[in-house]
């Protein structure tokens, strides 16, 4: 026989509990990504290298087919910006997918001080403010050094969209869920680059390793001068910029 | 693929001026977010003006103690509405309460909600109705009495010693109360505030910000409401009562305005990267919004009314007529005070290069009337809470009063 007060009793403790023991089922449901490779082992980054990047717009188009990322230009996991520095000092910046790829060549405008592009991506930052804010932990760090987003646990709150500094998360207008770049985790997984490596033909995008010291991103940062974005926000990216520009934000 | 959101995005696109991170041509937080912390703070400052009766023995404001804590709880219980609908997976939202990420600032939201509304509210409403809801079922015809009697748990003891319990009870959830209604808003504005990424947001004023504006409006709505109602009921506006409450309004709209304006020097005078984007926003974006509306008419002629009213000595009518319409002008600052923080946080880029345009819908989920419909909700519940639990004095209040 069961009394009221007991009852309430039970009632307390097992709300609780039952989204705990939901929790452990959700956990223990968790594959591993790939038989026989183990995240321990890995910590990735990629190096952008500035001098190189020739403004294609490949990079963009191979990301939006591999991950299903819409074709519109104000969804997207990458993109490519333009920095235009006059002689009087004013900065144009512009968005190279915004206009489909096609952009005359500007460095031989007479008021042109100097132009460059920009690839940008999501940072993996090693302090990401949008995993902190997240209130159902939908997206997360993985151990070797990728956040991502369970589109299966995201309730579309867009808090992550906001507290993102680079702009590089939006909402997928299909599952209604946030996106961002992945590094195309499943293809590093398997040991293979990011589409938007795969496809640059001037190899400005470096992908590699930081934990091997062989790896070429390694290789890279020992060889360039680098620069992170905004890192006065202590967000510590580990996408790196060799030979960026100050006025780059 | 939703047509109708990449058309409105293309649109968007047209209006940007400057270079924006092409994720942002979306804004994110709408009307409804707009929407949700001006209902909170109304919670909150109601709640706030109810306790200055219990705590603070201010005898003069007793006349809209219930009426405060009945508006409270209506518009808490519409609180959680905008957020909800806000999302994108709404079913989805019960993983706030069952796997919270604890790091979230927005986690907490779902149990700062329930403490407040659990613990605080019903357990303060309830003891305060007891005593009337144990004559009113002995009193009323069939089912209102079957109601009451629910309502109050069945409980029949309305000795002294038992109300004097209820005082007592009541004078301590107060006390845990006043934290608490702090809890509810400052929380509100540290989502904001806790924000890095976003200069127009991050501030550690931003909480306490929150928590002056909320009082005002607060206060503001139920003198309106107390104003609305008491002819209705065919009394009369007890004018010892709205003197003492519109002075209470006028303190906490100098200390809600030194606060803004002590935010808005500090930014001006340390004049970090993002003061140029800021000050196009404020002199370009959010001019009608910011200058026009919140400050002149929201603050600055409200406190001029209640400056020439206190100076100057007006006749009973004349005064009511200026605390109605400054009660009003407040209320409309406010709103435009939560719809600065949270549009005009995400009308710029955060590459500091370029503005956006906030285009609202109309008739969508996140449009206009939605929004309308979120507002005038809480006044249609309240209604209803009033004809089921009259908030007009009791005669024991009357005699504390006029004792």
């Amino acid at each position: 026989m069961i009394d009221r007060r007991k009852f309430l009793k039970k009632a307390i403790w097992f709300i609780p509990a039952a989204g705990l023991f939901r929790h452990f089922v959700k956990e223990g449901h968790a594959k591993p990504a790939t038989e026989g490779y183990d995240p321990a082992n890995h910590l990735y980054g990629m190096g952008i290298d500035i001098d190189k990047c020739i403004g294609c717009g490949r990079c963009v188009e191979a990301c939006k087919t591999e991950n299903n990322v819409p074709k519109e230009p104000f969804f997207t996991r990458t993109w490519v910006e333009r920095y235009t520095i006059k002689k009087d000092n004013s900065v144009e910046v512009e968005n190279i997918e915004s206009r489909n790829g096609k952009v005359g060549d500007r460095s031989t405008e007479s008021d042109v001080l100097r132009s460059f592009f920009v690839p940008k991506l999501c940072n993996q930052c090693e302090h990401p403010p949008c995993v902190q804010v997240c209130p159902v932990g939908a997206t997360f760090s993985t151990e070797d050094g990728v956040v991502l987003v369970d589109s299966k646990r995201c309730i579309g709150c867009r808090y992550c969209i906001q507290a993102c500094p680079y702009g590089a998360r939006y909402l997928h207008p299909e599952t209604r869920t946030a996106d961002k770049c992945t590094f195309c985790y499943h293809r590093i997984v398997k040991g293979l680059l990011p589409a938007c490596v795969e496809v640059c033909p001037t190899q400005a995008r470096i992908f590699g390793d930081l934990k091997s010291m062989a790896s070429r991103l390694v290789r890279f940062k020992r060889t360039k001068r680098i620069h992170v974005l905004k890192a006065h926000l202590n967000t510590e990216p580990k996408v790196y910029y060799g030979n960026l520009d100050g006025e780059v934000r | 693929m939703n047509r109708e959101l990449i058309e409105r995005l293309a649109e968007h696109l047209n209006e940007v001026t400057g270079f924006i991170y092409p994720n942002e041509v979306e804004i994110h937080w709408s009307i409804l977010v707009v929407v949700y912390p001006y209902i909170t703070g109304l919670v909150a400052g109601a709640f706030i003006l109810a306790s200055l009766v219990q705590v603070f023995n201010v005898k003069e404001v007793q006349p809209t103690y219930r009426l405060a804590l009945l508006t409270a709880l209506a518009f808490l219980i519409i609180a959680p509405l905008p957020l909800l609908l806000h999302l994108g997976h709404p079913f989805r939202s019960y993983e706030i309460f069952l796997t919270p990420q604890l790091k979230s600032a927005m986690a907490m939201f779902g149990f700062v909600y329930l403490w407040y509304l659990m613990a605080v509210l019903l357990l303060e409403l309830w003891f305060e109705y007891r005593k009337d809801l144990v004559v009113w079922s002995n009193e009323a015809i069939f089912p209102m009495n079957w109601i009451y009697r629910t309502l109050s748990f069945f409980s029949t003891d309305i000795s002294e010693r038992a109300v004097a319990f209820d005082h007592k009870a009541i004078k301590i959830i107060t006390l845990i109360g006043i934290p608490s209604a702090f809890l509810l808003h400052g929380y509100v504005g540290f989502i904001f505030g806790s924000v890095k990424a976003n200069p127009w947001w991050s501030s550690v004023l931003m909480p306490l910000v929150f928590l002056m504006s909320a009082i005002v409006s607060g206060i503001a709505l139920v003198v309106f409401l107390y104003m609305v109602i008491t002819p209705l009921r065919g009394e009369g506006v007890d004018m010892r009562c709205l003197d003492r409450i519109t002075s209470f309004l006028f303190y906490a709209v100098i200390v809600d305005f030194t606060l803004e304006g002590l935010d808005f020097i500090h930014r001006l005078y340390q004049s970090e990267e993002s003061i140029k984007i800021l000050s196009r926003l404020v002199t370009d974006k959010l001019f009608i919004s910011l200058w026009v509306i919140q400050i002149f008419l929201g603050m600055l002629v409200p406190l001029g009314i209640m400056i020439a009213v206190k100076s100057l000595r007006f006749n009973a009518e004349l005064r009511r007529l200026f605390y109605f319409a400054s009660v009003i002008l407040i209320q409309l600052g406010i709103f435009a005070t939560r719809w600065n923080v949270v549009i005009g946080g995400q009308l710029f880029s955060k590459s500091f290069r370029g503005l956006t345009t906030y285009k609202m819908e109309v008739v969508g989920i996140e449009g206009l009337i939605a929004a309308l419909g979120l507002l005038i909700a809480p006044f249609i519940i309240l209604a209803v809470f009033l004809k089921i639990f009259p908030a007009s004095e009791t005669a024991e209040a009357k005699e504390a009063v006029s004792s």
